[in-house]
């Protein structure tokens, strides 16, 4: 998009501010006759409750609202007005560690205002206007500024530093700089004199159009892990940061708690935690568990990286909608600053539902089970928006996007599970037996592949070991062998397989007890770096090539299962400290007198 | 007030009005006709016709000699402790032939969502003397647990032994405790029988019954859910009760749903049902729960009969996307006599891990769960196998594991109507269970409460 498009949309037009009269209310849908002048997509007040609204429809006849709140109590004749701006974030310090409904209003203040339950019209300041900042400046006159420039810098929790940006589009001299001290959002930082001569105000604030990408410099090819601690994802089916993953899985298969897990433990500078139309008691989970975790990279709770945007599953259905990209504008502004951003967003099939729900409401033509045409291409921009970039102001970041999906009845043909297959590039596929198995996370690995294991190949060479790849495609294998040789076992039973396959079996066992599963709840185990990952993989594969030469000798497997050896690389997981991998030598030990004491004893 | 005389046009449950003045969103009518007064909703509305959804049914309604009066204010229900003990139709008027119940308050029965932040998380259980559900699928308060059933299993017996024998943990005194159950679409027989099995156990006094017969319009079917649950707010979160709600079944309430969606004319999702149907079921399920600094809760028991066993179909599969879990019944079991015949491997139930264990339940709690459902998943691998090479064939450990997936199923799953266990007694019986199996086979129970309760079963 060009600077001069741009400046277009963010050119507020608050002088011309348009009237309409109600005509109809159906549900969140309401419509006026004629056209009064409103822009496609402005924010508009509805009604004598002046609820939040969207213009998503105009033609000649009539102009369509879709409404952000219940509009029970509404009748027509009431007013709408126009705000002359797109729907928008606020975008200023104040943001991490907050709690905000679809559309970036903070629950806590609601709160405040109505009590336990969420009232009607509620009008609340996005973020706090009045607290003090403590603001160091890092401009000074006659510097030259373009959009997204760093002006200042702000400490926004303990572990965040906000960085005061100009606004895109924006460009001009430093006319007059404030010295550091204690500002709020609204008070002026900078005097900046534009090509017309104006001098403009600049403040810590800035407003952005949630459904409009941020502009950046130039986007690179993904290069880098979002490192987990899940040794499913980080080893088998990595993510890149500035990369796109789908968890999709029926109910009960841990959706909500593959996306807790990697919220808590993946190395993102910032979590942008979407509730998008799920459990209100989930939301408060998030809440209660991230506030008194601490991260363990910096020593903070994890709620001071942490952004959370609710809109449980008994909120209104429009602002699910927006809610997405309410999350998606917060992510990119701090990607902007230069941070690694990730977004967890649960679940996407709920956004994909509320897109049916209105489609319907507005009378169009449905497509495959009453989606809308449109659902693909929304599905695309929204994945879209995830990247690893340089930004206009040359530092870099990324946003990287995990969206659950909800399929019905566990049916991945549905078409959101298949439209989000086309625009992700990691697919972790959950799987039912597995979950009633208790085998967690329950990320079937038939099913599940990721794109950017080629990619990503550099740096686990660069970063964690040469042979990790090379480990990581036998174990794999090893995996994929299994599979096959249990639709024989189904069949006829383990014991008239041959020695060599029966080894396979067992070995496969340890892989799916001692590496894929994954205790969330056991204080080692529930983030696991990639040095282990790699020495536990390196460990399976060395006591499968030593059951090899001893099976290749002739001893039957039935003698190998007697030893306790393959329970213990099994229990490496728990008794082995993380930050004891020196240890693995002893393991490496054990399992060459498992393969004497094998001989001497049978040879 | 302005009365509207006449109808444009009657469809179904729905009428259409024209001419309309001053009518508000979502309001209340109230309709006279010859066979007496009915109450509406409006649903779609502009500036001067209305689409308004009748409660009792259209039938008998004419078009010319309807009066149609608007009251201002969406659909309100009068709430007072005094409903419990009593028996309510659908949209919340007695009708056990008590006299008239002086409303405390009229609340909107639509509610408002609550705010995320304002909920507190949940972390207390509640008995109901049901084994299998104690033991393994507790239920917390606030949580909202759905009974996924099918036709002909007995999740009526169920729910009216949940209902009798419910309480607030073995030993607590004070805090008070009562029911509301909603029958939504139940027929004349089963309807008799929870009001039968209520009043001989004597539980009837602290249950209010909300009853939408089979036969009853649809449309009032839609309210009762909400007006029930209207009820079970008031007494929760103002009257500072622990409210256990029943709502059976969720089945009949979305073919309700579906059939007023497409007399609306609206374009169908899955299977016919309209494509809101999960922010519409979310608005019911998700009134469970527990606000900040309020001593009440709201627990749910929704129970919902799966259309052909089927755990996939649009009702039961939306249910738990929203749910805390399930219990599922299984004719297998019921089949073998086993009751209640939960079916334990898919049944969950999430907040569980929270709500249990040292200063809730017992200690050895969670693990003793954990076990029992790891060795009943083997006893399961242990029958297929015994199944295709024979009993006899198969390894003594394995023997033992069938014995344990009998014994379980008989002793631990099964129980009587009428049994009524406490938390103790249940894991006293999981221990019992689990002494027929090998101390070395019991690898997810910590090794001191292995000392303290593990005694291997004598031979006999």
């Amino acid at each position: 998009m060009n600077i001069n498009a741009l400046d277009l949309i963010l050119r507020s037009d608050r002088d011309r501010v348009c009237e309409g009269e109600i005509y109809s209310i159906n549900g969140p849908v309401v419509t006026i006759l004629g056209n009064p002048g409103f822009k496609m997509n402005e924010m508009v007040y509805v009604g004598d409750l002046r609820l939040v609204g969207e213009v998503i429809g105009l033609d000649s006849e009539k102009t369509t609202i879709e409404v952000y709140e219940e509009t029970s109590g509404m009748r027509p004749g009431e007013k709408v007005t126009g705000s002359g701006d797109p729907v928008s974030c606020v975008l200023a310090p104040g943001i991490i560690g907050n709690i905000f409904d679809g559309i970036e209003r903070p629950l806590n203040l609601i709160r405040e205002k109505e009590g336990a339950y969420i009232g009607k019209g509620v009008s609340v300041p996005s973020l706090p206007e009045d607290k003090l900042w403590e603001t160091h400046v890092t401009v000074k006159p006659g510097d030259r500024l373009s959009g997204g420039s760093i002006i200042a810098e702000v400490r926004e929790t303990a572990a965040i530093v906000h960085k005061v940006m100009l606004p895109p589009g924006v460009e001009g001299t430093v006319k007059e700089a404030a010295p550091d001290g204690s500002y709020t959002i609204k008070d002026k930082l900078i005097g900046l004199e534009m090509s017309s001569g104006e001098i403009k105000d600049i403040t810590m604030c800035q407003r952005w159009p949630i459904r409009i990408p941020r502009p950046v410099g130039n986007r690179y090819s993904p290069s880098m892990p979002l490192i987990t601690g899940q040794r499913v994802i980080d080893t088998l089916f990595p993510i890149a940061k500035g990369g796109t993953a789908a968890i999709p899985g029926g109910f009960g298969t841990g959706k909500t708690m593959t996306q807790h897990q990697i919220a808590k433990w993946s190395d993102a500078d910032i979590i942008i935690y979407i509730g998008c139309g799920e459990r209100g008691n989930e939301m408060t989970q998030v809440l209660e568990e991230f506030t008194e975790l601490i991260d363990p990279k910096t020593g903070n709770p994890l709620m001071d990286r942490t952004v959370l945007i609710a809109n449980t599953s008994n909120m209104p259905v429009a602002a699910r909608e927006a809610s997405l990209y309410s999350g998606l504008t917060l992510a990119e502004y701090y990607r902007d600053m230069g941070y690694h951003v990730a977004i967890m967003a649960d679940s996407t099939s709920r956004w994909a539902e509320a897109l049916r729900e209105l489609s319907g409401r507005l009378e169009e033509m449905p497509a495959e089970e009453g989606y809308p045409a449109y659902l693909a291409s929304r599905l695309a921009k929204f994945y879209e928006r995830a990247g690893f970039v340089r930004n206009l102001n040359g530092t870099e970041g990324s946003v990287s996007i995990i969206g659950a999906v909800s399929p019905q009845g566990g049916d991945f043909s549905e078409p959101v599970t298949q439209n989000t297959k086309r625009f992700v590039r990691s697919f972790w596929g959950l799987d039912k037996s597995l979950a009633y198995e208790r085998h967690y996370p329950a990320i079937q690995w038939l099913t599940s592949y990721s794109e950017y294991t080629k990619d990503l190949a550099p740096w686990y060479s660069q970063h964690v070991d040469k042979r990790f790849m090379d480990c990581r495609n036998r174990l794999y294998f090893i995996l994929t062998q299994e599979s096959k040789l249990m639709d024989i076992v189904k069949l006829i039973g383990a014991d008239v397989l041959p020695d060599d396959q029966k080894l396979t079996l067992l070995i496969a066992k340890v892989i799916r007890l001692g590496f894929l599963q994954q205790n969330a709840f056991h204080k080692e185990d529930t983030c696991v770096p990639l040095a282990k990952q790699f020495k536990m993989m390196e460990l399976i594969l060395y006591l499968n090539q030593k059951c090899r030469s001893l099976v290749s000798m002739g001893m039957p497997v039935s003698v190998l299962e007697k030893y306790d050896i393959f329970d213990r690389i099994i229990n490496i997981k728990y008794d082995l400290p993380n930050d004891k991998l020196e240890l693995f030598d002893d393991y490496r030990a054990d399992v060459d007198s498992f393969y004497e004491d094998v001989l001497e004893k049978n040879g | 007030m302005i009365e509207y005389l006449g109808l444009k046009s009657i469809n179904g449950p729905l009428v259409i009005l024209e001419g309309i003045k001053d009518a508000v969103f979502d309001e209340l009518v109230e309709f006279d006709t010859d066979t007496g007064r009915r109450l509406g909703k409006i649903i779609e509305l502009s500036r001067d016709r209305a689409v308004i959804q009748v409660f009792e049914g259209t039938e008998n309604m004419t078009l010319g000699g309807t009066h149609t009066r608007l009251t201002g204010k969406p659909m309100e229900v009068g709430v007072s402790e005094a409903m419990l003990g009593r028996t309510m139709n659908g949209i919340g008027e007695p009708i056990d032939g008590m006299g008239d119940i002086t409303a405390e308050k009229s609340l909107d029965i639509n509610g408002k969502p609550l705010n995320p932040v304002s909920r507190e998380y949940p972390r207390n259980y509640i008995r109901t003397g049901i084994s299998v559900i104690d033991g393994l699928v507790t239920l917390i308060r606030g949580q909202k647990l759905p009974i996924f059933s099918g036709n002909g299993l007995p999740h009526d017996m169920l729910a009216a032994q949940i209902v009798t024998q419910s309480s607030l943990g073995d030993n607590k005194g004070e805090d008070k405790f009562a029911i509301v159950f909603a029958a939504m679409g139940v027929t004349h027989d089963v309807a008799n029988y929870f009001k039968r099995t209520f009043s001989e156990s004597g539980a009837a006094e602290h249950v209010a019954m909300f009853v939408n017969l089979a036969d009853d319009p649809v449309v009032e079917r839609l309210i009762t859910p909400k007006v029930a649950l209207t009820l079970a707010e008031y007494l929760a979160f103002e009257k500072s009760m622990h409210i256990l709600v029943v709502l059976t079944d969720m089945t009949s309430y979305c073919e309700a749903m579906r059939e007023v969606s497409s007399s609306k004319g609206e374009i169908p999702s899955r299977k016919g049902y309209p494509g809101y149907m999960y922010s519409d079921l979310a608005s019911i399920y998700e009134r469970a729960g527990i606000v900040k600094g309020v001593n009440g809760s709201v627990t749910q028991i929704p129970i919902l009969s799966m259309p052909n066993d089927d755990i996939t179909h649009p009702i039961p599969d939306l249910t738990g996307y929203i749910t805390e879990g399930q219990i599922v019944l299984d004719r297998t079991l019921n089949g073998k006599s086993v009751y209640p015949p939960v079916s334990v491997l898919p049944s969950l139930s999430r907040l569980m891990k929270d709500g249990i264990g040292e200063g809730f339940t017992r200690e050895d709690h969670q693990d003793v769960a954990n076990q029992l459902f790891s060795s009943y998943a083997h006893a399961e691998e242990a029958r297929n196998l015994a199944a295709v090479i024979g009993e006899e064939e198969i390894s003594d450990l394995d023997k033992a594991y069938l014995k344990f997936g009998d014994e379980f199923e008989r002793r631990f799953i099964g129980q009587a109507p009428s049994d009524n266990r406490t938390i103790s007694k249940t894991l006293d019986l999981g221990w019992e269970l689990l002494g027929l199996l090998p101390r070395g086979e019991l690898d997810r129970i910590d090794t001191k409460l292995l000392d303290k309760y593990y005694r291997a079963a004598k031979e006999n």
